[in-house]
């Protein structure tokens, strides 16, 4: 396999090979992982510790006729039974969305959704609040569910949500952006349009770990510690501050280690709350932890959007305009995890890498009798699906015109002298060098090779696809002025102290859940500082103990966070400049930086180590005016725009023509997220996107049947790739950094999740040629290929 | 009812539920949290301990079942203190992110090398095929396996030769050749 | 995390323990064995035995002889240890075929021969090697021990002739010479229960014509072997057309439902491809111009 890696030397640290800073070092949280050492949720065990258990409704839409607690209450155990009309009676019964509705927390009226929270028990053990379960009676009277979003609006649909006041469907939103009268003028006088309906699915992020919570409630104090699987702990304790009604000062939200989110862990659910409920209840500390099935018949799923796409290009291949109408299926609550402002997250950027002349988009979300949601799965606020659809209708373009498709992107893409570049929703792209990763990735590939071995199969009957894809990302949301969360605006807070020996901790707002932050934040101090790495602790996770931030989502930790980090450790930088100037009995401005020390222009014996003034900064010395005698920093970074990380991909798929099985050959990823600050780390965050997406494009659904019952409720039905279906990757990379950013670093946790849907089914779709297929949607099972070889590809929902 | 079984080499008593699971056992008995779980249904192989050896799936082993058994857990990969070359190949290429298949990945792969030394990337796919990762992609899981294939003894002596241990931790910073991936 | 209702547990030490426990404990006991079928459905609380007998210890049940024109095989033997047997592979490949893609290998490492046939889920492998094998089952009982043909064992899905203070004991395949055996798997992924799948078993005569034909169909909704395909081939010698035709005799037998994992249709196509794919190898294999 091809596999490039970049280890820039670092001869300031004296070891060509040693980076103190960017560059290939293992991780830090590594040697506790491989231990078993890793402190997650369910490993949590705090003295008098009780447990809950969530009964959960088995229909899509029914009244709430009766609650009977009275068995699982008897149960010796049991020490609670926790029902809607308890909570009622607390003003807990509807918590805030992250999109401002509501959710029941648990039922009190109707059931919206099958897996929906009806009761909650707490017992002295799991085993017994389990068995309590099965103790409660539950009457319903069974409504008529709406599960086709295509119907969710007609006439006789049944109100899914009378608890909001003078709702009279289940229309959520329409929203749109683009000029649609330009659109449509540079769409009547085109020579070529193709149109085509695109399905993205219902999917799960499904994490290894499922969410949890344990929720400890002082009584005395008025505290409440409150340990959960949370990708955005400050978020969760401003919101429990407004759910609850405990002043925030009182509330410490710790996130440990955590077995993955990809989006799953940003918001807040039912069981996190009725965890709280449960200790205030009960006072003593109540766990909650979901099972596989809860965590995906309940927890947030991703995508479920039904896309209308057209394109307008001229007949040589110049694509002019892009125009969409998308049902957007939110489920039973609106609580999609989105900016404020973008009720369809960042779709809009679905005018992918192209120079268009107009775009239009237009979103209709609707309420289902669905579990709610809405949230990433890696796709950084919808992009996933905006590129899933931009690049399927380049590839549908192509084959109308009878262009190769590589050929399509490169004569559209927009050029690096473009940039910045305004795009026709209203982004500005920050840099770009696209036609240079895709040269790459074709290079990588041997294109020319494979476009030749390819038709040499087609010969014999044998089914070979390649399929191209190419996206550009936008992630590291804020600025704050544009983007918030609830009110709270995206920016994160970084805090640097620097021990008198020179030892360094950096607090940080962000919280991994796999991604190495302990590693990469020091690596970001470490290139500032020129303090190595294994010398930095990164605190994190724990609201008592780190500055506001919003969390890690949406690709936003490296850019937002990592600006921050870097803005911070400069700022203790030019302090230590200011100290050694004292020391060295200089002015400042004679001062020049090396890695590791300031010394005197033109003298560079003549200097101080980081370690020398930090020492002396906590020492008895006298200072520069204004300089406190420490070695600390603190800022918030405000991002000044979103960055824009990009990639080229090109997946190899051959298909067994008898029975439609689809494997994956080769993938070949060129990523470019700007200044690469750990290539092992990136190329793991890669590899593991890149999984995503042949998880999507081959077997990951949740499906409902017509009464609403989940069919993709346990790992026997929602299949996760395994080693056997996804081929050794190829990666290469091109770095073009980002203009505005502190490092130029853009991000890449979800680029890959992103740009590979869209590779698989473009190859797919070119292995099936031979049978007339111009589209099929995802995900591409062995019946659902060899339905659309017979002609007759069907939508999943 | 009474059990009692070896864990990573220690014998082990207690009196537990007929209908207590291997994996609440080791976790919430023993207190072994290493070992940790991901689905109900058998599917994922989060929760993947040793017994005589042989992987096998813990939530789907009653305690009770393993008595008289030798159970090893990620806790008794690490020999007299010193990392099992599994769990350095692991650190070394980038087999783990989040950590939560990790152990029960890594002792696939001790099984695995045990029974096969020298197993070709195929091999090693398959043996894992029954665990479930999320965030690695498996290649690099692979690429760890074969790392402790090719270092049998560990790494003490490689590090020394060729790595530089980083001072007061377990991380280790490769030299170059270690660092660029096999083509 | 899904738990199962309370049981009570008891070890057997042997058949005839096992036997009397079964007997002393009713039909509300249950046995046990790799327990990755049972365990799952008595977390859902599907499945709620009063009783489990675990039968884990019964080593008497864990073999793999051949003993004169007979494969003999332990009810306990574990899926790992059918896949790694080589005189296995060399006398009946098709179990070779079958073991490969059931479940998975940490799975396979619990999950026995003789839990597979006792589940008896539609989608399950073996039953269908079993058939196609014409193998016959020895299970024992207070009344003492009897043989039970293949197409008798299987009363439908998840429901067998072995009675409830019954035990299966062993499962025995006759070797034929000039014989040959395939299986073949279409599933969503790796691991998962079959979309559907074949098997086949062929022996030549001295001629080359075939003297003994058995196909069988897994998750297609039918019980036993597809006689109707298997005549297309008695008597003839092999040759593509047969292949050809015995497929579509196949498709037309099966009575597959719709699902997630597919259609009708879908499922009817590949009870034709599969058939024809075992076909080809299982009699390639017979003639010995195909490794097993």
């Amino acid at each position: 396999m091809t596999v490039i890696h970049d280890r820039p030397g670092n001869p300031a640290a004296g070891d060509a090979d040693r980076p103190i800073g960017y560059g290939r070092i293992q991780r830090k949280e590594d040697p506790r992982f491989v231990r078993g050492q890793g402190h997650y949720i369910d490993d949590m065990v705090l003295p008098g510790m009780l447990h809950g258990a969530i009964l959960r409704a088995p229909v899509a839409h029914a009244r709430l006729v009766s609650i009977d607690t009275t068995n699982a209450l008897a149960h010796p155990k049991v020490l609670a039974v926790i029902t809607g009309k308890d909570l009622l009676a607390l003003k807990l019964a509807w918590a805030p969305t992250l999109s401002a509705d509501v959710q029941a927390v648990l039922v009190t009226d109707k059931v919206r959704f099958q897996g929906q929270e009806v009761a909650f028990v707490v017992a002295e053990d799991r085993y017994a609040a389990r068995d309590a379960l099965e103790l409660i009676d539950v009457e319903y009277d069974l409504l008529p569910p709406v599960i086709d979003a295509r119907k969710a609006l007609d006439p006789d649909a049944p109100l899914i949500r009378d608890d909001l006041e003078g709702r009279t469907d289940n229309r959520i939103f329409d929203w749109e952006i683009g000029d649609e009268a330009e659109t449509e003028a540079i769409f009547a006088a085109a020579d070529v349009v193709v149109a085509q309906e695109v399905v993205y699915p219902r999917v799960h992020p499904a994490p290894m770990e499922t969410c949890g919570a344990v929720a400890d409630f002082d009584a005395v104090s008025g505290k409440l510690t409150l340990y959960e699987t949370t990708q955005a702990p400050h978020a969760h304790r401003t919101l429990f501050a407004i759910v609850a009604g405990i002043p925030e000062h009182k509330i410490r939200i710790v996130s440990p280690d955590i077995g993955g989110g990809f989006g799953n862990k940003v918001g807040i659910y039912p069981g996190y709350i009725l965890a709280v409920v449960g200790s205030i209840v009960t006072g003593k500390p109540v766990k909650w932890v979901e099972d596989r099935s809860e965590n995906l018949m309940s927890t947030s799923f991703a995508r479920d959007y039904i896309m209308q796409g057209e394109i307008a290009a001229t007949k040589d291949g110049k694509i002019l305009a892009l125009r969409t109408s998308v049902l957007a299926d939110h489920g039973a609550f609106n609580a999609t995890a989105q900016p404020t402002k973008n009720p369809a997250g960042f779709f809009s950027i679905f005018t992918g890498s192209y120079d268009l002349k107009a775009a239009f988009c237009k979103v209709r979300g609707v309420y289902t009798n669905k579990a709610p949601g809405g949230v990433a799965y890696a796709c950084s606020f919808r992009v996933t699906e905006a590129v899933y659809l931009v690049e399927r209708m380049v590839d549908i373009l192509a084959r109308k015109l009878d262009m190769d498709p590589a050929e399509l992107r490169l004569k559209n893409f927009i050029k690096p002298e473009q940039f910045p570049y305004a795009n026709k929703t209203g982004w500005v792209y920050d840099s770009g060098s696209y036609e240079e990763a895709m040269r790459l990735s074709m290079k990588m590939a041997g294109y020319e090779e494979l476009r030749r071995e390819q038709a040499e199969k087609r010969e014999r009957g044998e089914l070979m696809g390649i399929g191209v894809a190419f996206f550009t990302e936008v992630v590291g949301a804020g600025p704050r002025k544009h983007f918030d969360i609830v009110g709270l605006g995206m920016a994160d807070g970084a805090e640097l102290r620097v021990h008198p020996t020179g030892k360094a901790v950096v607090r940080l707002s962000v919280q991994s859940q796999g991604q190495g932050h302990e590693t990469t934040f020091a690596q970001i101090v470490a290139e500032e500082l020129g303090i190595p790495p294994e010398n930095i602790d990164v605190v994190h996770g724990d609201t008592d103990q780190t500055p506001f931030g919003l969390g890690t989502y949406g690709s936003r930790s490296t850019p937002v966070s990592g600006g921050a980090v870097a803005l911070v450790a400069r700022k203790v930088r030019e302090k230590a400049k200011l100290i050694a100037a004292a020391m060295l009995e200089t002015r400042p401005e004679d001062l020049e930086w090396e890695k590791g020390r300031w010394f005197v222009k033109g003298d560079p014996g003549a200097g101080k180590t980081i370690e020398e003034i930090a020492m002396a900064a906590h020492g008895t010395m006298t200072l520069p005016e204004g300089i406190d005698g420490n070695l600390d920093a603190e800022v918030t970074y405000d991002p000044p725009n979103l960055t824009f990380p990009f990639g080229a991909y090109i997946c190899v798929v051959d298909i067994d023509p008898g029975t439609g099985h689809v494997k994956v050959r080769r993938f070949i990823a060129v990523d470019d997220c700007g200044t690469r600050i750990n290539p092992m780390i990136i190329e793991g965050q890669v590899h593991g996107g890149l999984t995503d997406g042949v998880g999507m494009a081959l077997m990951e659904i949740i499906e409902f049947d017509e009464a609403g019952n989940c069919l993709g409720g346990s790992f026997m039905d929602y299949l996760i790739p395994t080693a056997m279906e996804v081929p050794d990757w190829e990666t290469g990379f091109t770095v073009t950094p980002s203009p505005h950013h502190p490092i130029g670093a853009k991000g890449i946790g979800e680029s890959a999740t992103v740009g590979s849907p869209p590779a698989i089914v473009n190859a797919i779709v070119d292995a099936l040629a031979p049978y007339g297929v111009v589209h099929m949607d995802m995900p591409c099972t062995p019946a659902r290929v060899w339905e659309a070889m017979q002609g007759r590809p069907r939508p999943p929902i | 009812m009474q059990i009692s079984m070896t864990v990573n080499g220690s014998e082990v008593v207690s009196d537990i539920e007929p209908r207590v699971l291997l994996v609440h056992y080791i976790r919430e008995v023993l207190g072994l949290t290493g070992t940790h779980w991901g689905c109900d249904t058998t599917n994922c192989g989060t929760c993947v301990v040793l017994m005589d050896g042989q992987p096998v799936k813990s939530c789907t082993v009653l305690a009770a079942m393993a008595a008289g058994h030798d159970i090893r857990t990620v806790e008794g990969l690490a020999t007299a203190g010193t990392l099992d070359p599994v769990q350095q190949g692991f650190m070394e290429e980038h087999g783990l992110q989040c950590g939560f298949c990790t152990p029960g990945m890594m002792l696939t792969a001790r099984a695995l090398l045990d029974k096969n030394p020298h197993p070709d990337d195929i091999e090693i796919r398959k043996a894992i095929s029954g665990q479930i990762c999320r965030c690695t992609g498996y290649a690099t899981i692979v690429r760890s396996v074969q790392w402790a294939a090719a270092h049998p003894a560990g790494a003490v002596a490689d590090v020394a030769a060729t790595d530089e241990v980083l001072e007061g931790t377990d991380t280790v910073i490769p030299d170059v050749a270690d660092a660029e991936v096999k083509a | 995390m899904q738990i199962p209702a309370p049981f009570d547990y008891e070890r057997a030490s042997s058949v005839n323990d096992a036997l009397e426990l079964l007997a002393r404990h009713g039909p509300e006991s249950r046995v046990v064995a790799g327990g990755h079928s049972l365990l799952p459905m008595m977390k859902l609380r599907l499945a709620r035995p009063e009783w489990l007998i675990d039968i884990n210890d019964l080593f008497e049940l864990d073999f793999i002889l051949l003993e004169g024109d007979h494969l003999r095989v332990g009810a306990l033997t574990r899926h790992t240890a059918l896949l790694e047997s080589a005189e296995v592979a060399r006398l009946f490949p098709i179990i070779s075929d079958a073991e490969a893609v059931i479940a998975d290998p940490v799975v396979r490492n619990r999950g026995t021969i003789g839990g597979s046939l006792c589940q008896a889920d539609p989608a399950e492998d073996l039953s269908t090697v079993c058939d196609v094998l014409r193998a016959v089952a020895v299970v024992r009982g207070p009344g003492g021990e009897r043989l039970v043909d293949m197409k008798d064992f299987h009363r439908g899905p998840y429901e067998t002739a072995v009675a409830p203070d019954e035990l299966l004991c062993e499962v025995r395949f006759a070797v034929r010479p000039n014989s040959g055996s395939a299986y073949e798997k279409v599933e969503r992924r790796v691991g998962d229960w079959a979309v559907a799948a074949a098997g086949a078993a062929i022996s030549l005569a001295d001629d080359g014509s075939v003297d003994a034909a058995a196909i069988g169909l897994t998750a297609l909704g039918l019980d036993g072997t597809v006689a109707e395909a298997e005549g297309v081939l008695l008597g003839q010698q092999p040759r593509e057309e047969l292949f050809v035709e015995a497929g579509r005799v196949a498709a037309s037998a099966c009575d597959p439902i719709a699902d997630q994992r597919g259609g009708i249709d879908y499922k009817r196509h590949l009870a034709d491809e599969l058939t024809r794919r075992v076909l080809r190898l299982a009699c390639a294999r017979a003639a010995g111009t195909q490794e097993g």
